[in-house]
């Protein structure tokens, strides 16, 4: 057993935090956020050439790594610098998909991704699919040799910034089944494609995606018709643990300003962190801190483990990321007292985001009950 | 990061279950199985078993016949036990008293108790809360007075667990009244044959009497019994504090309590259908396994960062909290799994005794008893509140 990180992934770990200490101070994110340009095309090409893009890919697929721990080394350190630049819809959740199921063709895209020219976004979620993997509604009908995709598609990480889309749709089967479902590759200015850009809380950008007769070839489908569920799943436990080690990242950007705070504001004459009504949660909040760690650790540990125990962690690790986000964010503003409220103070993004992350791939209720049903089965 | 064991950690693993399933009685494992009372002579006779396989001793130096085992053999050790049912290994005198004769006490003293602490002919208990020192421990009142060759030894011991069993005790004195607080404290053993010590059971809210009040009056005990130097029993029991709390996130123990509990609550029918599918004990029992499925890697952590040989730091203050928690939730959920059938008191029942017919699940008559048993953890060691101190100081630096 090994807790160390590889002398690789402990290089890039230190080259990404100093590269974001050094250029992603939170002025600069809060006037990106403000400019409404959903990321910095010249700190993503920095990111792209520092090799962020290339450690979520395998050597196979021309990247540097693309294993549990290297998504999980990346996203906490984009987590703790409060990073909205588009990795996870581009890189960890389109650029899987491309690396699991594409022809050889197809899979020329990762090599821009992984230079940074190309953008991708997933369009899998539906205004009316919640959490469930397995609910695609939106259809694709073939006509010799041609494929005609409707439907629309909601929260579509970065989709507006995307010139390539991942579509998910039902060729086969009722709502719900996990067969049928297949997935296609679709420039966003193919005929037919409609798209409504806005920013989520957390300062990141996703769009609602109409797709209206969209007509592409057999070509763009990526993979065999109709069995496109179990790469979706798999992308989605890769995404599920990089916004886990990302909200790890922010939570222990939230504890560090909250210590400071702790140490320097002054009440009744004395620093607040002399108050043991404030010490012993602080306590509890550093304890949540590293439970969340441990269970990034165990996930990542088990990305590449058969579905059964995979999937297990996915839920356990998701469930515990939501709680523990929750627990250290209001703790965080609480003990910051008003400061803590504003926008203008860091620690208000790094929670905003934390609590967000709750709500994309399922959240602790979502995952508790599929937690259950796993361990069921 | 790799998750996974060495094959000579797997190799030990096996080795240690073919050990339990083996040498471990079964008149025992099913006695800790059901949550039901050990003997004394029950837990002498396991250790004898496993002194003769040289294993009693896990965290020893092999010079004094310990199995020097690392950090993660430990706690394979711990898990496998744990999940044979074993019965648990009493701390007082093999990794509480031992340490501090190694490290503090003199040859004399480690040649003559170590190896009596291993064959058992000593059942050593811990002295170290007063009535008014608990976690307060620096303010004890018990007075050594010197005179001459001994100490006189006048004041009274409290919670002293299973020193209704033991021959030896292990106590922090008071030897200089007008120094401060920390530092006017010796480190003394005390042969509990003395004249002037009584022994006074006290009986828990589980209905045992685990832990005792110890008294002392004009006890007369042996300058040579002392450890150190006088008046730097403090140092020596923070040392050994920091043993007695190796182990402490107890994750063999939950990972035991855990499997019983998914055990009953399938079943146990409640309303027609298996306990583990009403969807509020199912999520309460789920929490539970996702927190300890994280706490068992933050052990792995921090026993992994730990020297070979070494107690963690602060960092097992963490470790005693969330493990704590974890336990006694777990061992709510088997009572509250119980139902009814945890209201029967069978004290009889729980010695051993077959007579007394026990009403519904076999696991019911232990489980009240066990919830409020477990209610020790979050207070004894240094109570929670002070391990969050504890962190707050040395982590956190506020």
């Amino acid at each position: 057993m090994d807790f160390n990180l590889t002398e690789e992934r402990g290089l890039l770990r230190d080259m990404l935090q100093k590269f974001l200490g050094e250029k992603y101070g939170h002025e600069e994110r809060r006037k990106l956020i403000a400019s409404g340009k959903a990321y910095d095309a010249g700190i993503y090409a920095e990111m792209a050439e520092l090799g962020v893009l290339g450690a979520m890919f395998s050597e196979d697929d021309g990247g540097l790594g693309g294993a549990g721990f290297d998504i999980a080394v990346v996203f906490e350190e984009l987590g703790r610098a409060g990073v909205i630049e588009p990795i996870l819809g581009n890189a960890v959740l389109a650029g899987s998909l491309i690396a699991e199921l594409g022809t050889d063709n197809q899979k020329e895209l990762i090599g821009s991704v992984i230079a940074g020219e190309t953008l991708l976004a997933l369009a899998h979620a539906e205004p009316a699919s919640r959490y469930d993997l397995n609910h695609v509604t939106a259809s694709a009908k073939t006509d010799g040799g041609q494929i005609a995709l409707n439907g629309t598609k909601a929260h579509v990480l970065n989709g507006a910034q995307a010139s390539m889309l991942v579509v998910s749709a039902r060729e086969a089967g009722a709502d719900f089944d996990e067969t049928g479902i297949s997935l296609f590759l679709v420039p966003t200015d193919a005929k037919g494609v409609t798209i409504v850009d806005h920013p989520n809380v957390d300062g990141t950008s996703a769009a609602t995606i109409r797709l209206e007769n969209v007509v592409v070839d057999e070509g763009a489908r990526l993979g065999a018709s109709g069995e496109a569920f179990a790469a979706i799943e798999a992308a989605v436990a890769r995404a599920t643990l990089a916004v886990s080690a990302e909200a790890v990242g922010a939570m222990e950007a939230a504890k560090a300003l909250t210590i400071d705070y702790l140490k320097e504001r002054k009440q009744f004459g004395i620093a607040i962190g002399k108050f043991q009504a404030l010490q012993h949660r602080m306590a509890d909040v550093l304890i949540e801190v590293e439970q969340a760690r441990s269970a990034v650790i165990n996930l990542a540990g088990h990305l590449d483990a058969p579905r059964a125990l995979r999937e297990r962690h996915v839920s356990a690790t998701k469930n515990l990321i939501g709680r523990a986000s929750a627990l250290v964010g209001e703790e965080a503003v609480q003990m910051h007292g008003g400061i803590g409220m504003t926008d203008e103070y860091a620690l208000s993004h790094f929670v905003r985001r934390m609590v967000m992350i709750d709500h994309l791939f399922g959240d602790v209720d979502h995952h508790l009950e599929r937690f259950i049903s796993l361990n069921a089965a | 990061m790799d998750l996974s064991y060495t094959p000579e950690e797997e190799a030990f693993r096996a080795e240690v279950r073919a050990f339990l399933s083996e040498k471990l009685p079964r008149h025992l494992s099913e006695k800790v199985r059901l949550g039901k009372r050990l003997t004394k002579s029950d837990m002498v006779s396991w250790h004898a078993i496993l002194n003769a396989q040289g294993w009693l001793a896990p965290n020893w130096p092999k010079e004094y016949g310990g199995a020097e085992w690392d950090a993660v053999q430990r706690m394979i050790f711990e898990e496998e036990a744990c999940l044979a049912h074993a019965p648990r290994i009493v701390p007082f005198g093999l990794s509480m008293l031992a340490p501090v004769l190694m490290a503090f006490g003199s040859e004399e003293q480690c040649q003559h108790y170590l190896p009596r602490i291993l064959s058992g002919e000593d059942w050593w208990c811990q002295g170290y809360s007063e009535p008014g020192a608990g976690s307060d421990l620096a303010a004890l009142k018990t007075r050594a007075v010197r005179d001459g060759d001994h100490y006189v030894v006048n004041g009274q011991k409290t919670w002293t667990t299973l020193g209704q069993h033991a021959n030896w005790i292990f106590c922090l004195v008071r030897t200089d009244a007008d120094a401060k607080k920390q530092e006017g404290i010796s480190f003394l053993l005390i042969d509990m044959n003395t004249p002037g010590v009584t022994v006074r059971p006290i009986v828990l809210i589980d209905g045992e009497a685990e832990v005792n009040e110890v008294f002392f009056d004009d006890v007369r005990v042996p300058v040579e019994n002392l450890v150190g130097e006088e008046n730097k029993g403090w140092t020596y029991a923070k040392y050994l504090l920091t043993h007695e709390r190796t182990n402490i996130a107890g994750v063999g123990f939950s990972n035991a309590a855990l499997a019983t509990l998914k055990h009953v609550a399938a079943s146990t029918q409640s309303g027609g259908k298996p306990l583990d599918q009403n969807p509020y004990f199912a999520a309460r029992m789920a929490l539970a396994e996702i927190d300890l499925m994280a706490m068992a890697t933050t052990n792995l952590r921090v026993v992994s960062a730990a020297a070979k040989g070494q107690a963690p730091g602060p960092e097992s203050s963490m470790l005693k909290i969330k493990g704590t928690v974890i336990r006694q939730e777990l061992s709510s959920l088997l009572c509250r799994a119980a139902g009814p059938d945890a209201m029967p008191f069978l004290p009889d029942y729980l010695d051993g005794g077959d007579n007394v017919p026990a009403e519904g699940p076999e696991h019911a008559p232990a489980a009240a008893p066990n919830y409020f048993n477990m209610r020790k953890l979050s207070i004894f060691g240094g109570s929670n509140e002070i391990q969050r101190t504890i962190i707050t100081k040395a982590i956190l630096q506020l």
